[in-house]
């Protein structure tokens, strides 16, 4: 169960990137959450959103245009060499592409045992091949599997590399970035029982990435929803579907396909006008006035900040400021 | 259909499972995929068929019962017959023989000057792509300088001023053929160096020197392997423009250049002589282009329905 | 209702460099005029080989193989020629795609495409009365300003903007299938809703076939009438949409059906999986597809290939649970 204490603190987060005609894009701004130890936090978004971005920058794999983000209280940005190694030793990620993820050029055995060598993990060679085995099992695969070359393996077992190479190493944080969005449905429901295993299993704390509302509200405990590089709102995956205040959340949610014939003939749709806005010249005021079905006067002009309307749900809307 | 279905008692019954190991093969090691790919490739396979006769034929060469350097007056500018198969040179020297030699030397040269095109060329074009930003706009600028540079002219003043002899040439050889590779493994690092496996090994902590050596390099093989083979065709066929400038391999030891020099003289009557050293290089330098050009549409990622 | 499309005994071969792949294994299954048809399945299951053998766009190393018949208003289209098949292309039938960012030329402009798939088959008509008919279809498509949209090239316009390009494109002579194939997949929800809602008030309209190819069994409760599974080039299970949703009888449909976790059902438990991988085509097993991952198989799964049974008048299945001995050997009905 998740715990009160926060692992990982996002405060003010603003990641831009330069842009054609010296613009920027500001892919993600000004986000702030916590993620406590033990929870799944997922984040929803359409593309474009800056969901990866923000999630990329908070492993350090970015450097941070403001704000900062602090691991166990500490700022991993400023963090010195010695600290960020120690650092790749508690958090780890799982891609998306398992095919690109993986080096075509290795042996499962080599991929899995890498993090182990790199932080000496293991006392000798016949340490490390049982631990590689222990991996291995550890996701639904076999011991034998080790010796073969990684592009003999489907997308679902490459994934179960991915997840194992990530788990070598301990890591107490998981960040995985729609570590099932290239995989077919029926291999999808495989990895994600596998990570709510896994997580129970080590007590891991994961930030979860996904398009697919459905599967991030199965597995999170709190849902984060972005819209063009806003966190609009945040609270329990529980609460988010059945009481959504923001009125992009009522049409994300809206819009997801049942796939249930009556339920979706009975479900009641808010279809939202036009796209995305570019993130480039992102519009004044909340962003997502241009497409919102209860946009007032004020929306255009001021933008709304986050706040907390009942404890643990906070919404970025000036619906619910008054 | 009904027919042919035999029923038998247990046929409804449930099946015990095997747990067998799904694997599905979908491609290769590099080296396995060049080999079957210049399987299926007749011109590859004359290639390297007529590569590998020339090559041990000129490793054979010292059990020629003739000295390639000792002069024997008597014997000059004898025509073709049993005991010398390519008739005798101006000096009376067996040309068969003088031809293995002078293959040694051509072969060599294209060689060592490939290796160490190669090792030059990858250390800085990986280097240069993997650091990127200023270090890399500085040390590509360095490259194209010497792609824009007019090499074989240098060369042939570099030749003049440096102490002659094969190392000599090997050096300057290289030294005018590093830079293509450079560009291609730079580019190739630099693309690597954004996927998500080399992103995923930094994620584990692992140092700079790791990821190069065991993820950029294994990677870049193909493209390299490629150049390789192009760069030594083109290795012998500058030895032997050099040396037929005389600037390359030094009097008495010969190269295929240097044999076509000496058959400048006898063109009109012993035609022979040019044509000897003119086919090998002509068989050597087509045949690693061939093969350059065929590894070069194996190793092209292919579309895989 | 009339068939519009009847398939029979489709098979489809690709020659690969392990031996030749059985991409669509004799397959019959037919469409209704108006009708909308979901063609399910996971990736490699051949479903989409099975929508381009309908717009005859198998090309070498693929063999659409002797025996297979597919009949199109009462005429057999697969021998058709190189040059009938373009007749029948556009203005019989039309095929949207997943990426419509490769499907459009970047170079031109969008009216110009679409002017020119009209030239392919329309009568003449004058270049005003062209470019009205063209911007009326925009406009059903759901794009606003369409008169200004002519002069854009593709790579202006966004992603659900170039997907309703794709559409008008592909319904500008009023075809009478359309053949969708994973026209949604790049989008994202609330831009697929969009396309979704205006597809479907297009077929309306134009009284016209749906061919939906998808492996988002969402979207198929959403738009489809008739839903047909396919696994490892075969048909395992056919019927409305209710039959398939409510009562499914094929174990690969059972598992498909609850794998995918439910936005409006709570609860964190495991999801339902289907454990393994897909068959290797170029060698397929020779009794039922499905046995190896299936968790009711039994011995005569793996020896014959189950004959399709019916269950009800439009409810057709392939498995040997279906066969009454299946109960006495005892094993429980699922």
């Amino acid at each position: 169960m998740p715990s009160q204490k926060k692992i990982l603190e996002v405060k003010n987060l603003k990641k831009y990137f330069p842009a054609a005609q010296k613009q920027q894009l500001k892919a993600v701004d000004n986000v702030s959450f916590d993620i406590y130890e033990g929870e799944t936090l997922g984040i929803v978004g359409e593309s474009g959103c800056g969901k990866t971005t923000c999630g990329k920058t908070c492993l350090g794999m970015y450097p941070v245009t403001d704000g900062e983000v602090l691991f166990h209280g500490k700022n991993i940005h400023t963090m010195s060499k010695k600290e960020r190694f120690a650092f790749t030793k508690r958090v780890q990620m799982i891609f998306q592409d398992p095919y690109a993820s993986l080096d075509p050029h290795q042996k499962v055995y080599d991929i899995i045992a890498e993090g182990i060598q790199i932080h000496g993990m293991a006392k000798n060679k016949t340490e490390e091949k049982k631990m590689v085995a222990e991996l291995l099992e550890m996701v639904g695969l076999n011991a034998e599997h080790a010796a073969r070359n990684v592009h003999e393996f489907s997308g679902g077992q490459r994934q179960r590399i991915g997840i194992a190479r990530a788990l070598s190493v301990n890591p107490e944080f998981l960040f995985c970035d729609e570590p099932i969005s290239a995989l077919d449905v029926s291999i999808q429901a495989q990895i994600i029982n596998l990570l709510m295993k896994l997580q129970k299993e080590k007590n891991l704390t994961m930030l979860f990435i996904a398009h697919d509302l459905s599967i991030v509200k199965h597995i999170s405990d709190r849902i984060g929803v972005m819209y063009l590089g806003k966190m609009v709102e945040l609270t329990e995956s529980s609460k988010l579907y059945v009481d959504p205040k923001h009125p992009y959340t009522r049409a994300l949610l809206s819009a997801v396909p049942i796939a249930d014939p009556e339920a979706s003939a009975q479900k009641e749709r808010i279809m939202l006008k036009g796209d995305v806005p570019s993130p480039v010249n992102p519009p004044v005021g909340c962003r997502f006035a241009g497409r919102c079905e209860n946009c007032m006067e004020i929306c255009r002009k001021e933008e709304p900040q986050m706040i907390e309307i009942v404890p643990g749900h906070y919404v970025a809307c000036h619906l619910y400021n008054d | 259909m009904e027919n042919n279905i035999v029923i038998t008692n247990d046929s409804f019954a449930k099946l015990e499972k095997k747990k067998t190991v799904e694997v599905s093969v979908e491609r290769q090691s590099v080296w396995k995929d060049i080999w079957k790919e210049l399987r299926k490739n007749k011109v590859a396979m004359v290639s390297v068929v007529l590569l590998a006769i020339l090559i041990i034929a000129v490793l054979l060469a010292p059990l020629s019962p003739y000295d390639p350097y000792k002069l024997d007056a008597s014997q000059k500018l004898q025509g073709i017959s049993s005991s010398h198969w390519f008739g005798t040179d101006e000096y009376g020297r067996d040309y068969f023989t003088r031809t293995l030699y002078g293959g040694r030397v051509s072969l060599l040269v294209g060689f060592m000057s490939m290796i160490m095109t190669v090792v030059i060329g990858t250390s800085l074009g990986v280097f240069s792509g993997y650091v990127g930003g200023k270090v890399d706009m500085f040390l590509m600028s360095f490259t194209d300088i010497f792609l824009a540079l007019p090499s074989m002219l240098l060369m042939v003043i570099l030749n003049t001023f440096l102490k002659p002899g094969l190392p000599t040439l090997i050096v300057v050889l290289s030294l005018f053929s590093w830079a293509s590779v450079a560009r291609i493994t730079r580019a190739e690092t630099m693309s690597l160096k954004e996927r998500d496996f080399v992103v995923a090994t930094q994620n584990l902590g692992a140092s700079n020197f790791r990821v190069i050596v065991k993820h950029i390099i294994p990677n870049i093989l193909g493209p390299v392997i490629v150049a390789a083979s192009l760069s030594v065709a083109n290795a012998i066929l500058m030895e032997s423009s050099l040396s037929f400038l005389g600037l390359g391999v030094q009097i008495p030891r010969a190269s295929w250049g240097s044999m076509l020099q000496g058959a400048q003289a006898h063109i009109l009557d012993y035609p022979l002589l040019a044509v000897y050293p003119g086919v090998m290089i002509l068989i050597t330098v087509l045949s690693f282009n061939l093969l350059g050009d065929i590894l070069r549409n194996a190793l092209e990622p292919k579309i895989v329905e | 209702m009339n068939n519009l499309l009847e398939m029979k005994h489709v098979a489809v071969n690709f020659a690969a460099y392990g031996g030749t792949v059985q991409a669509v294994r004799d397959i019959s299954f037919s469409i209704e005029e108006g009708q909308t048809v979901a063609l399910v399945g996971e990736s490699g299951c051949g479903k989409s080989i099975t929508a381009k053998t309908i717009m005859g766009l198998v090309k070498k190393p693929g063999k659409v193989m002797e025996g297979s018949q597919i009949i199109f208003e009462g005429t057999d289209i697969a021998r058709y020629s190189s040059k009938e098949w373009r007749k029948f292309r556009g203005k019989e039938c039309s095929m949207i795609f997943q990426d419509a960012l490769v499907s459009l030329n970047p170079t031109m402009k969008i009216g110009k495409q679409i002017m020119e798939s009209l030239d392919n088959h329309a009568v003449t008509t004058s270049k005003e009365e062209k470019k009205k008919k063209v911007i009326d279809m925009l406009k059903l498509t759901g794009i606003a300003d369409a008169e200004k949209c002519l002069e854009k090239y593709p790579h202006e316009l966004s992603g659900g903007m170039r997907q309703r390009i794709m559409i008008a494109i592909a319904l500008i002579s009023h075809p009478k299938l359309l053949i969708a194939d994973e026209p949604t997949t790049s989008l994202d929800v609330t831009i697929q809703a969009q396309i979704l809602a205006e597809m479907k008030a297009l077929q309306k309209k134009l009284n016209m076939a749906i061919l939906l190819i998808t492996h988002d069994l969402g979207i198929v409760a959403d738009v489809a009438d008739k839903i047909v599974v396919m696994y490892a080039g075969k048909i395992v299970e056919e019927g409305t949409v209710r039959e398939i949703f409510y009562h499914p009888v094929h174990p690969y449909t059972k598992a498909l059906l609850n794998s995918v976790p439910r936005l409006d059902r709570d609860g964190k438990e495991m999801l339902c999986t289907i454990e393994g991988n897909i068959p290797d085509m170029t060698n397929p097993p020779k009794g039922c597809a499905f046995c190896e991952r299936c968790p009711h198989a039994m011995n005569i799964c793996a020896q014959y290939m189950p004959e399709e049974k019916t269950v009800s008048s439009s409810h057709r299945a392939s498995c040997w649970m279906m066969d009454e001995r299946a109960a006495k050997g005892g094993v429980a009905h699922a």
